[in-house]
């Protein structure tokens, strides 16, 4: 049987993801949205990760949740405001969604996962900085890589070049 | 530890398929782009859950690498959005028309 804290955060996590889809305002939404990120890393410390766990609030809740903030504020104030939608879109939506989750629920509940529940000892993180350094540490460059070209990427989009003397100035 | 898989799975579905409903449904690029990290957010649920059961470290660092890769995606596609709004004055997608190919 799951505990009270599994359960507190399991109503926090997708209670909040429902708000950040559905609140009215974006930036309620982008707070909802982190507070989903947190409870995603909350079920990562439940499972006994504390590393994945840190580097979830670090990544998710520290830089990515400020960036679409940003992104937010960066767009004109009536849009932020604004929900429009299609009625019908909607509906079949919601439809789309329940079928999924019970679909996929009762495949998973039937499934032989049930009766995973071993008391396998807990994974030592250093174990996973090992990996990183030895057999990923080819990848971990690769991901490296990635990310450096990526970010410079996206700033290279975001630059305008346009920008007249006058606006420059203040 | 009382809690059994099967409910970190559930709960992972459970996210997936809001995710989901964001991608349908929304018009808002932004919002759009809540979805999908809710749907990353899933998998990498599952890639934990799934590591702390078996149990084998691999799991957490493939988790660790998806989390960094989300992360290059979420700027690369803000960075979009920013670009698409300075285009078209607008962040619904319905506008991006002329994005087509």
């Amino acid at each position: 049987m799951v505990d009270s804290v599994f359960l507190a955060l399991s109503v926090i996590t997708i209670g909040s993801a429902i708000v950040a889809l559905e609140v009215r305002s974006l930036i309620y939404g982008s707070i909802a949205l982190m507070i989903t990120l947190s409870g995603v890393a909350g079920f990562f410390l439940l499972l006994d990760a504390p590393f994945v766990a840190m580097f979830q609030l670090s990544v998710y809740v520290g830089s990515i949740a400020v960036l679409i903030l940003f992104t937010v504020m960066l767009v004109r104030r009536e849009l932020i405001f604004n929900k429009v939608e299609d009625k019908h879109r909607r509906y079949a939506g919601i439809g789309l969604m329940l079928a999924l989750m019970l679909g996929i629920g009762t495949i998973i509940i039937g499934s032989g996962l049930k009766t995973m529940d071993t008391n396998s000892p807990m994974i030592d993180y250093k174990k996973i900085g090992e990996d990183f350094l030895t057999y990923y540490s080819p990848a971990l460059i690769v991901m490296a890589l990635i990310l450096a070209s990526s970010i410079t990427g996206a700033m290279t989009l975001a630059r305008r070049e346009d920008v007249i003397d006058d606006q420059r100035a203040d | 530890m009382t809690n059994a898989l099967i409910d970190f799975i559930l709960v992972s579905v459970a996210l997936l398929a809001i995710g989901i409903y964001g991608m349908a449904v929304k018009r808002n690029a932004i919002r759009m782009l809540f979805g999908i990290e809710m749907i990353i957010n899933s998998a990498n649920l599952n890639l934990v859950a799934f590591s702390r059961y078996i149990p084998n470290s691999q799991g957490q660092t493939l988790a660790l690498f998806s989390i960094a890769i989300a992360a290059a995606e979420v700027a690369v596609g803000l960075a979009l959005i920013i670009v698409a709004y300075r285009m078209y004055r607008n962040i619904d997608i319905a506008d991006f028309r002329s994005l087509k190919g």
